[in-house]
């Protein structure tokens, strides 16, 4: 056996694309290098703004601590504003979460027309929301509005005192909140439906020889097993109703009276249309702990999920 | 008899029940359906019935849609974004995927789940720094601002997807490959690829659809009516004054909404294995 | 020259060592088999002769010369993997001519190797299949002539028959075998089937927990075996292993017969205690114990079914013996001390 005292030369460059050190950060820079330049710095301005004094008829950097993020919470709107977000994300996940579990729930049953049944279902989801805002705005018109012709029709309303779904402060939030739970139910269906499919037949069958009835089941075995998925899809519905903009701006532009008005049209009528890009920073900010919380719950229950 | 009673009962709810989620989805669209078709004297009748035509349908609202209004322009400033995002998406999601695919375990979670999570942070809490940066580059009130901005949430979704479907692949082919005379590169071109086809074409599809529904963004950067893509251009320059076009505006809706519709039918149960990571089988 | 030739080649995954300091040189166009049982690091030293893994310290040699970063398009290798690694979208026409067209070869020079490596593998008939359409074993054969279409300095086979029926194997082995002669490749073929290695290679490189433990042709591992792990690993039933004087002795079963059948040559007599006869139609297994001895397992003795089995009578003490020139003896720590059976 002859001893090899050879050292192995440095690699070639014309191999460089076969070396995977080399290839694989090469295929995964450009992903990185967009977040971070147009979600990372973005983010990191917004914290700049917030501390600033900038506006666009002012665009000064003068550093003022957190006398935006003080005036903020001294306006009265804003607290009106953060306690409508939180009314409505909650109202409207409730109402989704519900209506997503029977959906599935009925839509698991075979019978004619399921196909059918099923695509209808999904369109509110599927559409885009401005469009679909814009139907229903349609809907709720203070004198033309279906709903208030049906209501009328059945003796429900008195032509005289019909209702201004958009025009009231405590029916403008009902209309809202139907409008978010109209887009989310959809997604809650498919979710819940991707669930129960995914629960193996033994284990149901186990439990039905086992004497569990059909409450039982569900709650029980069923919901334990489908517990992540629905969590996840939760969080990102909660995310997504909490941070929208479009169905307010749509429907009421945050009115009467900011009844409706919610974080992201009231950072976009201050730091948009008003032009005051500090105030209107320190406002988009006070979603970011919301976030966070969100961030961590998903992170905690992507662990727990047995892929 | 008690025994048939039970069971007409029990699907006459079902079918009940059914029947109202169903109607309260899809009535809108119905309702837009409708208002599209209606002749202006009919829509505005407080007197007749609004579920049905009172007088004969009319096509003029979509007539005047074409003819006298924007929404063409509206329609191709969104397909031209929309096939522009997914460009950009695939040439960075694709290789990125991959990289995600087979790189050693735990990198890979780490920055799987941390690309994944930009996915959380939402237009409303950047659009506001954004705008600036729009403007800085000189893109304000451009459709190439939307070109730019709208990758950031393709692509990170997008990844995650293609993480998943380039993970089902053996890696024994590859390796083949490899000695059969392929770079790493070249390995990826050849093999993997092409047999993830069908995943790709899911991921055109989401991207695009996803590009076609934006509307804060599209909203904050552009305000010239040439410049609109189709859902902004539709919520906001159907109206004169205090006077909405309902009858162009709900044409409108409509036919910029039927395509995605259709293509999230058919690719619905795609997404879903996407989303559940292949879990449902 | 040698075609392949390792210096101390050592692989670790964190933690754990797999392969753990190996040298060895395979010959020009021999069949070289690597033996061990599962996980002992054969294949990740496959592996890294093909460039699929890096090693952590030591020199690869291919041609006489070093290789180690060198990728394995470069090598002059070709492997057929455990599950063939067929491109499953692409026809077998594709699948063979694939090495070929990326190295840019000329259309007419493809289609004449591709042609000669299927008539020469007999699966020109499937040219236009796909893999799924395809058994097991034209998989495997679509593999070897994609594999020989580049002319390859050495051949690498990881465990290539054992996704075929039991039935299928032997056939393959054969065919195999013939295959690598005809043309001559120096080839390294990993298993963890004694049978095969025994059958096929010209020498047989036995590897375990990451170490080379021996390398020689069939004969000498058999017969001259330089530890109790080579001895116990190859044959079946093991070869029998008894404690004496803090170390063990060791004979085969097929050695291990009844004292009539051994006349002329000096015996070492056991006697023995049959507890069960186990009849596999071409031969008898007989296990048991021996007297007063303590062994690492059950005692076995094999017959030749032509032997007969009058006056064994299961629970009785029977007289068994061994021709001294098949003992073989290990120290405490398993190795051997003994020098017989190497005047073969």
């Amino acid at each position: 056996m002859t001893t090899i005292t050879a050292t192995p030369r440095p690699m070639r460059s014309r191999f460089l694309l076969d070396r995977s050190e080399v290839v694989g950060p090469l295929f995964i820079a450009p992903a990185i290098l967009y977040v971070l330049v147009l979600v990372g710095l973005p983010f990191l301005l917004a914290l700049y703004y917030s501390v600033s004094a900038y506006s666009i008829f002012n665009p000064s950097f003068a550093f003022v601590g957190l006398k935006n993020f003080r005036d903020v919470i001294d306006s009265e709107i804003f607290r009106r504003t953060l306690v409508n977000t939180l009314v409505f994300t909650i109202s409207a996940q409730i109402i989704g979460l519900l209506l997503g579990k029977i959906g599935a729930m009925l839509l698991m049953q075979e019978f004619r027309g399921r196909g059918v049944a099923r695509a209808l279902v999904v369109l509110p989801w599927a559409v885009p929301v401005s469009l679909a805002t814009i139907a229903w705005l349609w809907m709720f018109d203070s004198l033309y509005s279906v709903i208030n012709w049906t209501l009328i029709a059945v003796g429900l309303v008195d032509a005289a005192n019909r209702p201004q779904w958009l025009g009231q402060e405590d029916l403008a939030m009902i209309a809202v909140v139907v409008v978010h739970a109209w887009r989310l139910f959809p997604f809650g269906v498919v979710i819940f439906l991707a669930g129960f499919t995914s629960v193996p037949k033994d284990v149901l069958d186990a439990a039905t020889v086992d004497g569990a009835g059909f409450w039982r089941r569900n709650y029980q075995i069923i919901l334990p097993i489908i517990a992540p998925i629905v969590l996840i899809a939760l969080i990102f519905g909660t995310v997504f109703t909490f941070t929208d903009l479009s169905v307010v701006y749509l429907l009421t532009k945050g009115g009467p009276i900011n009844s409706t008005q919610v974080l992201g049209t009231y950072a976009f009528q201050v730091g948009i249309l008003s032009g005051d890009v500090a105030h209107g920073a320190a406002i988009c900010l006070f979603l970011f702990p919301f976030l966070l919380v969100a961030v961590i719950l998903l992170l905690r229950s992507l662990r727990r999920r047995e892929i | 008899m008690l025994r048939l009673a039970k069971k007409l009962t029990a699907e006459g709810s079902f079918y009940a029940a059914v029947a109202t989620l169903v109607v309260f989805a899809a009535f809108p669209f119905y309702w837009m359906l409708i208002t599209t078709f209606k002749a202006d004297g009919d829509l505005y009748d407080l007197k007749s019935v609004p579920y049905w035509f009172n007088a004969a349908p009319t096509l003029e609202h979509i007539r005047y849609l074409f003819a006298e209004t924007l929404f063409v322009q509206w329609l191709m400033n969104s397909a031209l974004v929309g096939l522009c995002v997914v460009a950009i998406t695939l040439i960075v999601a694709l290789p990125g995927g991959y990289s995600l695919a087979r790189m050693p375990a735990r990198s890979a979670e780490t920055l799987g789940i941390g690309i994944f999570l930009t996915y959380l942070v939402p237009p409303t809490l950047l659009f506001l720094p954004l705008s600036r940066v729009v403007s800085r580059l000189g893109l304000q009130d451009s459709l190439w601002s939307l070109v730019v901005i709208y990758p950031t949430f393709t692509i990170p979704f997008c990844t995650w997807l293609l993480m998943g479907f380039f993970k089902s692949v053996p890696r024994e082919i590859e390796e083949a490959a490899i000695v059969d005379g392929c770079t790493v590169m070249g390995a990826f071109v050849k093999t993997v690829l092409p047999l993830c086809l069908p995943a790709i074409l899911t991921v055109v599809i989401f991207t695009f659809t996803l590009t076609m529904q934006e509307f804060v963004y599209a909203l904050t950067f552009i305000s010239s009516s040439e410049e609109k893509p189709v859902t902004l251009g539709v919520a906001t320059d159907l109206i004169r004054g205090d006077i909405f076009y309902w009858g162009e505006l709900m044409g409108a809706a409509l036919i910029a909404s039927v395509p995605v519709a259709i293509a999230y039918n058919l690719f619905l149960d795609r997404f879903i294995s996407g989303i559940t990571g292949g879990a449902v089988k | 020259m040698a075609a392949v030739t390792t210096n101390e080649i050592r692989k670790q995954f964190g933690d754990v060592v797999a392969v753990d300091g190996i040298s060895l040189a395979v010959r020009d166009g021999e069949f070289l088999v690597l033996l061990g049982p599962s996980g002992c690091g054969k294949t990740t030293f496959l592996r890294i002769i093909a460039g699929l893994e890096k090693p952590t310290s030591g020199v690869i040699l291919i041609g006489g010369e070093v290789v180690n970063d060198v990728p394995p398009r470069a090598r002059g290798v070709a492997m057929v993997f455990q599950n063939y690694g067929l491109y499953p979208h692409l026809t077998v026409w594709n699948n063979i001519a694939f090495p070929l067209k990326t190295q840019g070869a000329q259309r007419d020079e493809i289609k004449r190797k591709v042609e000669w490596a299927s008539r020469l593998l007999g699966i020109n008939h499937l040219a236009q299949r796909r893999p799924r359409q395809l058994s097991g074993g034209e998989r495997q054969r679509v593999a070897l002539a994609r594999a020989l279409v580049r002319d390859p300095t050495v051949f690498l086979l990881d465990e290539p028959l054992s996704n075929l029926d039991a039935k299928l194997r032997a056939s393959a082995r054969s065919e195999l075998k013939h295959f690598q002669q005809t043309v001559s490749t120096t080839t390294i073929y990993v298993t963890h089937d004694q049978v095969e290695a025994m059958g096929m290679g010209d020498r047989i490189a036995v590897i375990d927990r990451g170490k080379l433990r021996q390398i020689g042709t069939p004969g000498e591992i058999y017969d001259d075996p330089v530890d109790e792990f080579v001895a116990s690993f190859l044959g079946t039933p093991p070869m029998n292993l008894i404690e004496r004087d803090g170390g063990s002795m060791g004979f085969r079963p097929e050695n291990f017969l009844p004292k009539e059948l051994l006349n002329g040559a000096p015996v070492v007599e056991l006697p023995f205690r049959i507890d069960r006869v186990e009849y596999l139609g071409s031969e008898h297994i007989l296990y048991g114990a021996l007297d007063g001895r303590v062994a690492k397992r059950e005692v076995t003795a094999k017959l030749p079914a032509h032997a007969t089995l009058d006056g064994i009578s299961p629970g009785a003490w029977h007289e068994f013996a061994v021709r001294e020139t098949e003992l073989r003896f290990f120290d405490r720590d398993g190795r051997r001390t003994d020098t017989k059976g190497r005047d073969r």
